[in-house]
């Protein structure tokens, strides 16, 4: 089953590691990080601020702020195309047509001095050979097909005239414009309203599935994650601590960091005022991680002396459901 | 269920800001940022304010503290109307504000001591002394080590800063805290000790609270009473398990739809609320919700005004003919 999905699987990363330069020296964003998408599938990055998703998604994009930010170690495979060995021109070809991108903020994507409709029409310029007339239809179709009422006239209006919820709609409408196979979506609705959240994430699932494409959706919201992802990672200081089903990690979580994480948010169906249960401490910084398990500080538990000196292997404790297997963290 | 003394309550509150333009930047119309809001909070209580960005929530708790002037309306503390342009002394101790960002809500020049301090200093409450002493009191309430005091903000994670928040709050020994989106910015793990934190003070200290939060469980955890508003006016407020359980305005049950359940398998019947999050300024006539869904009876709205009708025990919507069926 494993194997299968190896091979049908259309981005997969394997052991990718990152390091900044800062003033406190070289620091590790990510340390061996590995998954995969299958063709199709909603991959959900779930972790608190700063343990790696975004720096995860740039890293796939190759657009990692240089000279700062390096990958060191690792593979990134687009089908088969090994990502980090393309050139420049060859990785520019592939962004905006086999991946595209929407972010937490859209007016960083967009370019608040031109025309919406000209800015989708560029996306078609650039990856289809149209001109510029067919360009503009077609973006102008986009607009409609994101759900934005009156598509011609709104074409010729200036990203400020818009709505945050009406931005992200055209943000959408530029990474989906070449029906790219893999959609990065880094906290698409962070920014936005629960009702308007409800929106896009509605539309991008719906595009999804007409287009067939498969989604690296990052998100701190696990009630995102429950709603759209097929998988779930869940990310620790700069490393996959869990992976499994969506139905699986939900229902039956491992590792104590993915528990406390679900155990400390105030549910619908929770007891008022109840104590919510904590993580005690806070997010290491990257200039203090360990080599063994990273959550060993904050886990409450006693550690031995090699869980804090070796990384815990990545073991399948069921089909499908990996684990960073640190004894203690792991047990139940 | 006991009846507890009024700490603040809000008459028909209106704050109508001018809206700008033309060449001579005159007076073109008017942004109805909070449109006649009335509602009560009585002590020890948790009184939550939903709705979505834009509506007025911040607005209305800065009104509250006096940091805007209300164009209309009257606030009563404790049973006496407040005069907007005199706020007492005695008020301004008694009303503290803690505010969204950790980051940019303390001064970054300062150490913690110092900025605990300085509510004292201006109110001129206590020596030097006695002030290191609150301080490190104020400290040890919200669970930060008593060594705080002599670094800066800038030293603390986002939770350890939102405490910082919170006892400055604190330093005046105010009745009520105005809470606008006090966990908002921080993870869910350091969120939980945050909301850990202030359930504890309420506890201890018998404070009332008015908090805003667009995290609809997070406000309903630890809220009494939610209120919910919508374009500058309260659609819907009533006991926090009844306005859950029960929705009554087409708005509340649409927002509550929109939450994202955090369970794979939970059957979820959502409400799309179409279009956007409508502008306060000329806002349309009428039910403001109804305009937004396209509802058939909305045209009926335009004419009514529209008032609070009681739908249950100390549950209220206001009523209008698209988005209330009774
Ligand atoms: N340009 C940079 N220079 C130095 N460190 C960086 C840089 N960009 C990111 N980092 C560090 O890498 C780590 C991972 O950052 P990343 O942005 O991926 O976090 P994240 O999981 O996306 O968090 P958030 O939820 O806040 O967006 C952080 O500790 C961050 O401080
Ligand atoms: N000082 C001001 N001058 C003019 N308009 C203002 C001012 N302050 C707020 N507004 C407007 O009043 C309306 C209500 O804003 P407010 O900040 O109260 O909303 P909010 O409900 O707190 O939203 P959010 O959830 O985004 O914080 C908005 O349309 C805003 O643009
Ligand atoms: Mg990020
Ligand atoms: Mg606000």
């Amino acid at each position: 089953m494993r194997d299968k999905q190896d091979s049908q699987a259309l981005l997969k990363v394997r052991d990718l590691s990152v390091s900044f330069t800062t003033d406190e020296g070289e620091v590790e964003a990510l340390d061996r990080v590995s998954f995969d998408i299958a063709r199709g599938e909603i991959l959900g990055l779930v972790g608190e601020s700063g343990c790696g998703k975004s720096v995860s998604a740039f890293s796939v994009m190759r657009l990692l702020p240089r000279p700062m930010g390096r990958i060191t170690n690792g593979k990134i495979l687009l089908d088969t195309k090994d990502l980090l060995t393309l050139t420049k021109e060859e990785i520019r070809k592939i962004r905006g047509k086999e991946i595209g991108m929407i972010f937490q903020e859209p007016m960083n994507a967009l370019n608040p001095v031109k025309k919406i409709g000209e800015q989708i029409a560029e996306v078609f310029l650039l990856h289809q050979g149209v001109s510029h007339r067919q360009a503009l239809d077609l973006a102008i179709g986009m607009l409609d097909e994101v759900g934005i009422s009156d598509p011609a006239n709104r074409a010729l209006e200036y990203p400020h005239q818009l709505s945050g919820g009406m931005r992200q709609r055209v943000v959408i409408a530029m990474a989906l414009a070449c029906k790219p196979k893999l959609i990065i979506a880094d906290e698409p609705t962070t920014a936005l309203d629960v009702t308007v959240q409800a929106q896009i994430l509605d539309l991008l699932q719906n595009l999804q599935k007409k287009n067939g494409s498969s989604i690296l959706l990052i998100t701190h919201d696990l009630g995102v994650i429950a709603e759209n992802c097929d998988q779930v990672c869940v990310m620790y200081a700069g490393r996959i601590v869990e992976r499994a089903s969506v139905q699986t990690l939900f229902k039956n979580p491992i590792h104590a960091y993915t528990r406390g994480l679900m155990a400390s948010i105030p549910r619908m169906d929770g007891i008022p005022k109840n104590k919510l249960m904590t993580i005690p401490g806070i997010v290491p910084a990257l200039s203090q991680l360990d080599q063994g398990c990273r959550f060993a500080p904050r886990s409450g538990l006693s550690h031995p002396v090699n869980s804090l000196q070796r990384r815990p292997p990545f073991k399948e404790v069921a089909s499908g459901h990996w684990v960073e297997a640190c004894p203690v963290c792991t047990k139940i | 269920m006991k009846q507890e003394k009024e700490v603040l309550k809000l008459d028909q509150l209106c704050v109508h800001f001018p809206v700008r333009g033309g060449v001579f930047r005159r007076a073109i119309g008017s942004c109805r940022a909070v449109d006649g809001v009335s509602l009560s909070i009585k002590r020890g209580q948790t009184f939550g304010l939903v709705g979505e960005s834009g509506c007025g929530k911040s607005t209305l708790a800065k009104s509250i503290v006096g940091l805007v002037t209300p164009t209309s309306g009257s606030i009563f503390f404790q049973g006496n109307e407040l005069n907007s342009n005199l706020l007492t002394p005695e008020y301004r101790k008694s009303v503290q504000m803690v505010f969204q960002d950790p980051f940019e809500s303390l001064n970054a020049r300062m150490t913690v001591g110092a900025i605990l301090e300085e509510p004292l200093v201006i109110h001129r409450l206590c020596g030097k002394h006695e002030r290191s002493k609150r301080v490190a009191k104020l400290l040890k309430q919200v669970g930060l080590p008593e060594s705080a005091a002599k670094r800066y903000p800038f030293e603390f994670s986002g939770g350890q800063r939102q405490r910082i928040g919170v006892a400055r709050a604190l330093a005046l020994e105010p009745e009520l805290l105005v809470l606008d989106e006090p966990v908002s910015a921080l993870d869910v793990s350091v969120q939980s000790q945050v909301l850990n934190l202030l359930m504890d003070l309420q506890d201890q200290l018998g404070l009332t609270y008015f908090l805003i939060a667009h995290d609809l469980a997070v406000v309903r955890h630890i809220s009494d009473v939610i209120a919910v508003m919508y374009l500058g006016k309260i659609v819907e407020v009533g006991p926090a398990k009844d306005i859950y359980a029960n929705p009554v305005h087409a708005y509340t049950k649409a927002l509550l739809s929109s939450i994202p359940i955090p369970d794979p398998s939970a059957k979820k019947k959502r409400i799309l609320i179409p279009g956007d999050v409508p502008s306060p300024i000329n806002p349309p006539k009428g039910c403001a919700f109804g305009n937004r869904m396209n509802s058939p009876n909305y045209l009926t709205s335009v004419d009514q005004e529209l008032k609070m009708e009681k739908v249950g025990a100390g549950h209220w919507v206001l009523a209008c003919p698209c988005c209330v069926h009774l």
